[in-house]
């Protein structure tokens, strides 16, 4: 694996190695316009190993859809990619593409078969007039054009048995379809080239908790049997906690907290990881009261000097109003936010 | 549990909704969104109505609210039925008892008018004319009961310009102008943002508490259920499946679509070190709710239960009243074997089920 041209800093954030799929550095996107430019994304830095799954999670506006259609290439206008890189690194130990700059015609090339997204709306990725099995066969054959009709159409039922569909589906176009069931069957049509990478966007909030388990546990198992990572945006911290190995916190258009999902639910170290977790309560333990997080993020248009969160932060310190904490490591895991600026202990 | 010796303000008994619509090819059907519902609501009681969508939550908050007629059965307010025929006294005076708040905020306030306006209006129906200073109070008032304070910070806004959560509490405040005595909430925390639902749930507590409304509260999310009401009743197609106080529901389930409810549900305060591949095991074919033109018979729940008996197949299973005030309609219980209830996760017995039907 080349990783030697890069030159970037290498922290917990971004420990870029040889198992590394994504290597993302320095991100920022803003949605230009009429006035001032809407900063989506600033300096968004991580990496992503080959078979991990990783959470974003944050609030509404908070950047994830920007972040990931930004990483995906999948933006359109007003969306502009103003800084930072994104570095694919192929599992054949080619040398690492950079997403952001690629041609739209190599981009092309390694949609599907390396790197795919699943989007909230199924309806979104399904084509309405086209039965579901031949939207299956024209994207196998696309991409192996080797591939004959006859093991297209049979590699299609295999992929949609594999999430729970039956084989006679095939022939349903998507309306015929429940919302829960189209949403697999987008699952099922993201894997059909065998990607690296599978990018998902609230790829379960439209359906209910029941179909919302079942679709994470077929996720599972097919990421067990075709060891792809996953790039996992939601709003909801208590399902990530349950399944994503890290989890990295947005707020306002920033990575604010990096670590794994035990230390996020264990030891959040940013007030607003803290914040977040106690906004869901639990389901079995001792119900108490809790608060959540009064006030609202602040206008990306115009974003204080300071920490972004400082307004609705419990722990608010005089310098939090006028430097930006910058996501820094600590032992691991990293977070933004000056409580953890060496020697200062909250 | 439930004190008999309180009156319930508002009751549905045995109701239930009828739509009649076109099916795919042209010809009439009829939907069975809400069939044989009873509920009984308390002053100062928070009852919490769960289940999927499309299990006729929202025609029950409806009916509840009157927008509805019951096809059959009958709404009660303070114990006195509700008439088939509208007069508009009546009307009048049920939509000052009763008031919905509903999921989405946008929707119910009109964009076009100020805050103090959208509030004024509200005040006007219930107390007709009054001085401008009492109207003025009286809308202070309101915004200081829902938090909105200093009141005069909100009063000129648009409902565009607040945020959602400060469009929810307006939304609240217009609903208390009229000073129900009910306050039914159509999962009106569930368009807001994760850090903020709970200041939302903290304010219709505090309403319960200090004014003693009574309050149903519908949600998808049974953990926020658990964290505000007193009691849960669960629906599954169009019909309630089991009831009693919260915390039993959720931590000893008397049905199966209960016990697969809660065990699906994300809990975020859930050991954490439990293995992942444990939690989602075997959740790979737990079925989907059935259409409501054409439900299953007997109990709707049987096609997806690893419990199912051939009784469960043909006839409506029985209420099986555990406690007062705490009941399952299921099958299990008249033929004693609810204890298999508790034996193993639901998806590790749909699973088993599934395995031994194919073998
Ligand atoms: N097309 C657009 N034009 C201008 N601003 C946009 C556009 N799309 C999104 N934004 C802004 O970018 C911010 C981030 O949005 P988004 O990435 O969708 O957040 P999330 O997915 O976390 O809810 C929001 O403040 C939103 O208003
Ligand atoms: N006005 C209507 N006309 C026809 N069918 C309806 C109408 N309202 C609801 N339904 C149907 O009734 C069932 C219950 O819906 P609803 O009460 O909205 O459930 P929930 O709020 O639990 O999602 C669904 O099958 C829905 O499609
Ligand atoms: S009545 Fe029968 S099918 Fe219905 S939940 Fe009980 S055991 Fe299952
Ligand atoms: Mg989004
Ligand atoms: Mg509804």
């Amino acid at each position: 694996m080349t990783t030697t041209a890069l030159t970037a800093r290498n922290d917990a954030a971004r420990p870029v190695g040889s198992d590394t799929v994504l290597d993302v550095d320095g991100l920022c996107v803003e949605y230009a316009g009429a006035g001032e430019p809407v900063r989506a994304c600033t300096d968004v830095t991580f990496a992503l190993r080959r078979g991990e799954i990783l959470g974003i999670v944050g609030e509404s506006g908070s950047g994830k859809s920007t972040l990931i259609t930004a990483l995906t290439r999948l933006q359109r206008p007003p969306a502009v990619t103003t800084a930072g890189r994104v570095l694919f690194h192929p599992q054949d130990g080619e040398e690492p593409v950079d997403l952001v700059r690629l041609t739209p015609r190599k981009l092309r090339a390694l949609r599907w078969t390396s790197l795919s997204i699943v989007l909230q709306s199924a309806m979104d990725a399904l084509n309405p007039v086209m039965r579901l099995g031949a939207q299956f066969v024209d994207a196998l054959r696309e991409h192996d054009r080797s591939m004959s009709h006859t093991a297209a159409w049979e590699e299609a039922r295999r992929l949609l048995g594999l999430v729970g569909i039956s084989a006679d589906r095939a022939r349903s176009y998507p309306h015929e379809l429940s919302g829960g069931m189209r949403q697999r069957a987008t699952i099922a049509l993201a894997l059909a080239c065998r990607p690296e990478l599978v990018v998902m966007d609230e790829p379960t909030t439209a359906v209910d908790v029941v179909m919302q388990r079942q679709i994470l546990a077929q996720v599972l198992r097919l990421r067990r049997e075709f060891g792809f990572a996953v790039v996992f945006v939601t709003h909801d911290l208590s399902l990530l906690l349950e399944l994503a190995d890290r989890i990295a916190v947005m707020y306002a258009g920033r990575i604010v907290e990096l670590a794994s999902a035990t230390d996020v639910y264990r030891t959040p170290m940013h007030p607003y990881t803290r914040g977040l977790r106690d906004s869901f309560p639990p389901l079995h333990a001792p119900v108490t009261r809790l608060e959540g997080i009064p006030g609202s993020p602040p206008d990306l248009r115009a974003l204080p000097s300071g920490c972004p969160f400082a307004d609705r932060c419990p722990a608010v310190m005089e310098r939090c109003r006028t430097e930006l904490p910058l996501l820094e490591p600590h032992g691991g895991r990293s977070v933004a936010c000056h409580l953890h600026d060496e020697g200062i202990r909250p | 549990m439930t004190d008999t010796t309180i009156r319930p303000v508002l009751e549905a008994i045995d109701v239930s909704k009828h739509f009649s619509v076109a099916n795919g090819i042209g010809d009439a059907a009829v939907v069975r969104a809400v069939e044989g519902v009873s509920l009984r609501l308390l002053p100062g009681r928070i009852v919490a109505v769960v289940g999927e969508s499309g299990s006729g939550k929202t025609t029950l908050a409806r009916l509840l609210a009157r927008f509805y007629e019951p096809t059959t059965g009958e709404i009660r307010l303070a114990g006195a039925p509700v008439g088939r025929t509208r007069r508009a006294r009546s009307e009048k005076t049920y939509r000052k008892a009763v008031q919905l708040i509903f999921q989405d905020p946008f929707g119910s306030l009109n964009p076009l008018h100020r805050v103090r306006h959208n509030l004024e209006r509200a005040i006007a129906l219930h107390h007709g004319r009054m001085s401008r200073q009492a109207r003025d109070e009286r809308v202070a008032s309101l915004l200081e009961r829902v938090s909105l304070v200093p009141a005069s910070d909100y009063l000129d806004k648009f409902p565009h310009e607040l945020s959602g959560g400060q469009r929810q509490r307006v939304v609240i405040a217009r609903a208390l102008a009229v000073e129900p005595r009910v306050l039914l909430g159509d999962e009106p925390i569930s368009m807001l943002d994760v850090s903020i639902r709970l200041e939302m749930l903290n304010l219709l507590d505090s309403l319960r508490r200090e004014e003693g409304l009574a309050i149903l509260y519908i949600t998808h999310d049974i953990a926020s259920a658990r964290y505000l009401c007193d009691d849960i009743v669960v629906m599954y197609a169009g019909q309630m499946v089991e009831a009693g106080p919260k915390d039993e529901v959720i931590s000893n389930p008397q049905h199966p679509y209960t016990k697969l409810l809660v065990e699906s549900s994300p809990d975020p305060h859930r050991d954490v070190a439990v293995d992942r591949e444990a939690i989602f095991g075997d959740a790979d074919e737990l079925g989907e709710p059935p259409s409501l033109i054409d439900p299953p018979t007997g109990c709707r729940f049987h096609p997806r239960c690893p419990f199912a008996m051939e009784r469960c197949r043909t006839t409506e299973p029985p209420r099986a009243v555990l406690a007062e005030g705490r009941w399952a309609d299921c099958w299990l219980h008249e033929v004693g074997r609810a204890e298999e209830l508790h034996e193993a996760p639901m998806t590790e017995l749909i699973t088993r089920r599934l395995s031994e039907e194919t073998r």
